[in-house]
């Protein structure tokens, strides 16, 4: 920031710029910095109610009872299935795809415009037609099925069947919906590597895997950490995916995720619970904020020098 | 002699290999084109067969024999989506315009003006960009309640106003337009505001226009706030409608009609990226992020 003789930092010059500032101010004061507080306070509230606004007293029941709920046990188990699974195969598959995108010419632009379009997609309204393809009704198998009947195995009620159908479809959904994200940023990831090292690689005789594992993967490593640190966070954030396919009674479905159940005890037929859904929240985020810290380090000491 | 044959042989393999490789990738490529593509495919296929034959293919169909338009008036009729569609654009419109002025004010404060307090303050800025909505949304919530503004649309639109990143994407577009375009302003006696309307906004056209598309998709695929801030179903945005077309709409079973339901809805943000294509994936790849 240059300073010049034009304008100085003057009691005018601060309330310009105060002033300026004031709507976005009002705002994240508003809407972000308070709630954050106040969701920490909420959580020690034990036995808050949000008719009467009144609580018994301060303390950690809240988080207890959360812990012991078999309704968010069962949504942590399923947000770690989601994460476990969708996370490495959309990275590994979106790099394939990045790698196969980057080595030809004729077609690109048009493979990578229809790669993009789930990004701009409603999740809940393509969810039903991923619904649609995967459930079996008494009238029809669905086209998903069908499929599985010509490899000769026995059909599936992907929606309202067996837990490990029902994950299947959410795991496959949320890596439909991130894939567009991870091909793009690795996309030009790729492209931004000086084609010189190739160069230089191929008068050396290297190998077209010895030049991706020795060139192209340090480069571009810290996109890929990028993605995978942002892959999770996103992951375990799923929710309005899990909506789309199973409607909107998670826990009825046992596909709830650690997002949902805080929806759920704040609102709908469960909800009312401010207090458990702040203890949730934040159980959530210090798991988040556990990941992601243990991201960064992996990253940083497998980051290439300098 | 024999050497030199040695060596069209060898390149002869080289290409034959070169060629299978690139039809191979070619495969792979079309093949997930195939994955994209096929959902979108099946929506628009099954919004155009009838409720009849739709129900009497026990093995679906590739094709339609009879396409029928009657789903799509279905759509439109039965339920209210067209009452869903404009509340979107309502939410949307008043959302982004309110967010630019709000955005545009704050980014030219950090890129243009001095003022005691900035760094710190820019410093906080940017720490709030690592808050996650849902972590604030429970107070919100609470907030908006006991305002008696659920199912409303101020309700729907205050908490959604500001962005802290887009903030930041704007104020360091605003800071590469050079210094001495403000000087000379400041010399000719041009205010503060004049200036940032007369040159900043039409020199950084380009990255408001990318942030008010990126805006707009995210207000027209929003979810978790309105479900949570409205039960009235004439508050309902486009995703809360399919949802609630999909629980009671038109007896569940009427998939053509809810596909002609999602074919609309879907419709309008696909024509937006066809249109937009190279801002919003360059818009995209600078940072965006989907929940």
């Amino acid at each position: 920031m240059t300073k010049s003789g034009v304008r100085k930092e003057g009691i005018k010059g601060t309330l310009t710029g105060w002033l300026y500032l004031a709507p976005a101010l009002a705002f994240l004061i508003f809407f972000m910095v308070y709630p954050l507080i106040d969701v920490f306070i909420y959580s020690f509230e034990e036995g808050y109610n949000s008719a009467s606004q009144t609580y018994f007293g301060i303390g950690g029941y809240n988080y207890s009872y959360v812990l012991r709920d078999p309704y968010f046990l069962q949504a942590v188990k399923n947000t770690f299935i989601l994460v476990i699974f969708t996370v490495p195969v959309s990275t590994v598959l979106s790099l394939l795809i990045a790698l196969a995108l980057n080595s030809i010419e004729k077609l690109k632009k048009l493979f990578q415009t229809v790669y993009f379009l789930p990004y701009v997609t409603n999740t809940l309204a393509v969810g039903l037609v991923f619904m649609i393809l995967f459930r079996k009704t008494p009238y029809t198998d669905g086209l998903i099925n069908l499929l599985i009947k010509a490899f000769g195995m026995s059909p599936v009620d992907f929606i309202e069947g067996p837990y490990w159908a029902k994950m299947f479809v959410l795991c496959v959904y949320v890596i439909w919906i991130v894939m567009p994200f991870k091909i793009l940023i690795l996309t030009s990831a790729l492209a931004s590597v000086n084609p010189v090292y190739y160069k230089a690689a191929r008068i050396d005789g290297a190998s077209k895997p010895r030049m991706f594992f020795k060139i192209t993967l340090p480069m571009i490593s810290p996109m890929i950490f990028y993605l995978v640190i942002t892959g999770f966070i996103g992951a375990f954030k799923a929710y309005s995916d899990a909506v789309a396919i199973f409607g909107v009674d998670l826990n009825a479905a046992g596909m709830n995720t650690m997002v949902g159940y805080v929806y759920d005890m704040l609102y709908g037929d469960g909800g009312g619970y401010p207090s458990y859904a702040s203890a949730a929240a934040i159980i959530l985020f210090a798991i988040v904020l556990t990941i992601t810290v243990i991201n960064l380090i992996v990253s940083k000491r497998t980051a290439p020098k300098g | 002699m024999s050497k030199s044959r040695e060596i069209i042989r060898l390149e002869r393999n080289a290409r034959t290999k070169n060629a299978v490789f690139k039809t191979v990738i070619y495969v792979f490529l079309a093949f997930w084109a195939l994955v994209v593509l096929f959902p979108f495919y099946w929506m628009l296929l099954s919004s155009v067969k009838s409720y009849a034959s739709y129900m009497s293919e026990r093995l679906p169909k590739f094709y339609a024999t009879e396409p029928t338009f009657e789903n799509y008036i279905n759509a439109f009729t039965q339920v209210p989506l067209a009452k869903y569609f404009l509340n979107t654009i309502i939410y949307t419109v008043i959302t982004t315009a309110l967010m630019m002025i709000v955005i545009v004010f704050s980014a030219y404060a950090f890129a243009r003006l001095d003022f005691k307090g900035k760094s710190l303050l820019f410093v906080g800025f940017l720490a709030l960009m690592m808050i996650p909505n849902e972590l604030v949304i429970i107070t919100n919530f609470v907030t908006i309640t006991n305002m008696n503004l659920r199912n409303t649309f101020t309700g729907l639109i205050l908490p959604s106003v500001t962005s802290v990143f887009y903030i930041y994407l704007l104020k360091e577009n605003f800071e590469q337009v050079p210094d001495e375009l403000y000087y000379a302003a400041k010399v000719d006696g041009t205010s503060d505001l004049k200036y940032l309307f007369k040159v900043m906004i039409p020199v950084c056209r380009p990255t408001i226009i990318t942030v008010i598309i990126l805006k707009v998709i995210e207000c027209w695929n929003s979810y978790v706030w309105p479900r949570l801030i409205t039960d009235d179903a004439n508050y309902f945005l486009v995703s809360n409608g399919i949802q609630e077309i999909r629980e009671n709409g038109f007896g569940r079973d009427n998939i053509p009609a809810m596909m002609a339901a999602v074919v609309a809805v879907s419709l309008p943000l696909i024509i937006l990226f066809l249109v937009f294509r190279n801002k919003i994936m360059e818009g995209v790849s600078r940072g965006g992020t989907k929940g």
